[in-house]
């Protein structure tokens, strides 16, 4: 794969079908090709027996448009599209354990007001802080917890859609789709 | 009438037109084997091992067009199809495996015999499906066959579990459609792409068609050949490609890639377009990628749109059935002459004729297989392995009609030859097939003569007999210092009496002159024949463009500049 293009984040989303083995199929196909999955969120989408799949990719231009005809072209995927470009929101919920004591807590409830996260859980010596967002987002409050020591963290991947009336996916067959396409 | 899922599987054979499959039963299997007997329309070939099943099948496919079939039980069974699945996936040969699978309950508890083979098979299959339900079976074997032979083909292997064989029975119904929501196949290519190529084609003054695989399976050659002849543009073909243009034509300059003719690569060096039909600018082909075709822009045609700007950025990429794409293209094409540029390919030839067998004492391999197809006139099959005997077949071997040379080329498989050659004779019953052999690979697979014995397939057998592993050999020559390690053979058995063992005949030739006369005593004979080419040992392949270097970098014969 070529490396002359600039490298940067893209957001591919994918509607595939629900069934057994399909998440497999699709991190075969990045591992054996190489491709680096930043992250993967994978749930029920608006339709009944199809999943969605939303990817942050790592690559230059060429590199994911093959990442997107390689996945298009896995039997169980109905339909690619890279929304890098397009007017998205994207959201990613994190969870973060941070160890607590008497003397900071309040200081660590000032920081997540900040972020306009919420504690989802209180311990003796420790705090669970849930957090949605962008990953910059996520990654500050990350950056500001990191002082006082985190026990873990647990990150879902980004969920992502395109704003307006715009649909991102087609449902299956429509002119989106990078099936149609052929190259870009 | 209810039925069990073996019989739904026979059933559904039939509805796709099988009435031949290549396999080994086993325990998990079986059940299907006692359907398949009260079946006489499907006839069965016991092989004597499962990859001979698999690579018999990719024959059969390539040989005639149609899906081919195979059958194997589950763990050894299913992983001992694994070479010629994942040889049927690199050079995109449709075909169905249908293996056993341990039964339901024992799934997952590393039962006896159990693999999960579509685990195994999944990076090398075109698609596979582990059916768990018998109302899933008639559905499963639709779709496999589907997806098989349509878009750019492949194999799918059906792995259905003993007790959905031969448990709860169901109604056969056979499915109008397919239940594939995410494939589509692709036919005329959008009217933009068509265009651009169209353009650039028009515009080019050195053009150049490569042809691969794509146009034998497309059905493409007639309209490729007239296109070519329409404007004028001489055609390379890729080692899959070889037979889809006849080796006489005028405009066909043979392959071309890292054993490719010299001019071939040279024309391509100065060539302004290349038109890239049915293929994927594979690293034997390209060499090195930034010094291939280094003037030229790019025409690439393919069904599989991911194989456009995989490995060369195109210039007019376009995505559809070739033949659909070739026949809205051809009446954009301008008549054209280039004469110029045909006349400075054929000073190219003239300069390095590396078509041309050299003058030699010693029975030399390519003197063989050029006159195995002299006397066959070029109406022969011939299936190779993978080697030095498979390149110098491809470069000297004639063809004239369209699917005669069936090779292992991506996935570069010894012992295909046998195998496959057996399956392409199935296939093709009224066809003489050679399976050209090297030494090495012949012993890979020689056990399945007995399934060619047994069958009443046809097949000749010719070894080139070097008693070594010869592109090996010629490697550790040009690159290891001549250090042989784990190359040569000081114990090969005698061929001849290999033959004789099996009940066939077998023929040795020692001397240039005997050649003839064996290949015709060979087609003359009824029944298989092994005929054991004692060639000169040390002969190496030429051209040759060493792996990942251009064609600036290109070794060629020595002994051309004195015979020609």
């Amino acid at each position: 794969m070529s490396q002359q293009n600039e490298t940067e984040q893209h957001t591919l989303i994918a509607l595939v079908e629900d069934k057994p083995g399909v998440l497999n199929r699709v991190a075969s196909m990045f591992r054996r090709r190489g491709f680096n999955i930043v992250s993967l969120a994978v749930g029920n989408s608006e339709q009944a027996g199809l999943s969605r799949m939303t990817f942050v990719v790592n690559g230059d231009d060429r590199t994911v448009s093959q990442v997107a005809k390689q996945l298009d072209k896995l039997i169980d995927v109905l339909e690619v599209a890279d929304i890098t470009e397009a007017r998205i929101v994207a959201r990613e919920l994190a969870m973060i354990k941070v160890k607590t004591t008497s003397t900071n807590r309040g200081e660590i409830i000032q920081i997540v007001n900040l972020f306009r996260a919420n504690i989802i859980d209180v311990g003796r010596e420790s705090m669970v802080i849930e957090i949605t967002g962008e990953g910059d987002k996520i990654n500050a409050l990350y950056d500001l917890l990191a002082p006082f020591g985190i026990i873990e963290m647990s990150r879902s991947g980004i969920v992502a859609m395109e704003r307006g009336e715009a649909k991102g996916l087609t449902n299956g067959h429509g002119a989106n789709s990078a099936k149609s396409n052929g190259t870009s | 009438m209810e039925l069990t899922g073996a019989e739904i599987v026979c059933e559904s054979l039939l509805k796709e037109g099988v009435d031949v499959v290549f396999g080994l039963p086993g325990g998990a299997v079986l059940p299907l084997y006692g359907a398949l007997s009260t079946y006489p329309a499907i006839r069965h070939i016991l092989v004597r091992h499962e990859q001979a099943a698999a690579m018999a099948a990719d024959g059969f496919s390539r040989a005639t067009g149609r899906v081919g079939v195979c059958l194997a039980t589950s763990g050894p069974g299913a992983t001992n199809l694994v070479t010629g699945i994942a040889a049927a996936q690199m050079d995109s040969v449709p075909m169905v495996a249908i293996t056993g699978q341990v039964a339901r309950p024992y799934i997952g508890t590393d039962a006896f015999q159990e693999t999960d083979v579509t685990g195994v098979t999944l990076p090398i299959t075109k698609h596979n499906i582990l059916v768990m339900n018998v109302k899933d079976v008639a559905q499963a074997i639709h779709d496999a066959f589907y997806i098989a032979r349509s878009g750019r083909p492949g194999p799918v292997l059906v792995d259905i579990p003993r007790d959905v064989l031969l448990g709860e029975k169901t109604e056969f119904i056979w499915p109008e459609t397919d239940k594939l929501p995410g494939y589509r196949v692709p036919s005329d290519a959008p009217k933009a792409q068509v265009d651009a190529a169209a353009a650039l084609i028009n515009k080019s003054e050195r053009p150049i068609i490569m042809a691969g695989h794509g146009v034998l399976i497309s059905h493409a050659y007639g309209l490729m050949t007239e296109m070519a002849e329409k404007a004028q543009i001489p055609v390379i073909t890729t080692l899959l490609g070889i037979s889809s243009i006849a080796s006489d034509h005028e405009l066909n300059l043979g392959m071309s890639g890292m054993h490719g003719m010299a001019y071939a690569n040279l024309a391509i060096d100065e060539a302004d377009l290349i038109i890239g039909l049915g293929m994927r600018f594979d690293d034997r082909v390209t060499g090195r990628i930034s010094a291939f075709a280094p003037n030229a822009k790019f025409v690439h045609v393919d069904i599989d749109a991911s194989e456009i700007d995989k490995n060369i950025q195109t210039d007019a990429g376009v995505v559809g059935d070739l033949k659909a794409v070739l026949e809205q293209l051809l009446p954009k094409i301008d008549a054209n002459v280039h004469i110029d540029w045909l006349r400075h390919i054929e000073e190219l030839k003239a300069q390095h004729p590396s078509h041309i067998v050299r003058k030699s004492d010693e029975l030399l391999p390519q003197f063989v297989l050029q006159r195995l197809t002299d006397v066959t006139q070029g109406r022969c099959i011939v299936v190779t392995g993978v080697g030095q005997h498979q390149m110098w077949a491809a470069q000297h071997c004639t063809f004239k009609e369209p699917n005669t040379f069936i090779t292992s080329g991506g996935l570069g498989t010894m012992g295909f030859e046998v195998p496959a050659a057996l399956g392409a004779q199935v296939g093709r019953p009224d066809t003489v097939v050679w399976s050209v052999c090297g030494d090495g690979g012949f012993q890979m697979t020689m056990c399945d003569i007995a399934t060619a014995v047994e069958s009443g397939a046809d097949v000749k057998f010719a070894i080139l007999n070097n008693t070594n592993l010869g592109m090996v050999h010629q490697l550790q020559d040009v690159f290891f210092e001549q250090d042989y390690m784990a190359s040569e053979f000081s114990a090969n058995p005698d061929f001849v009496k290999i033959a004789e063992a099996y009940g066939i005949r077998g023929i040795r030739v020692t001397k240039q002159e005997e050649v003839v006369d064996a290949v015709q005593q060979a087609m003359e004979t009824a029944g298989p024949v092994i005929v054991d080419f004692m060639v000169k040992q040390d002969e190496i392949v030429f051209p040759f463009i060493p792996s990942g270097q251009s064609v600036k970098e290109m070794l060629e014969e020595p002994a051309h500049n004195e015979t020609s």
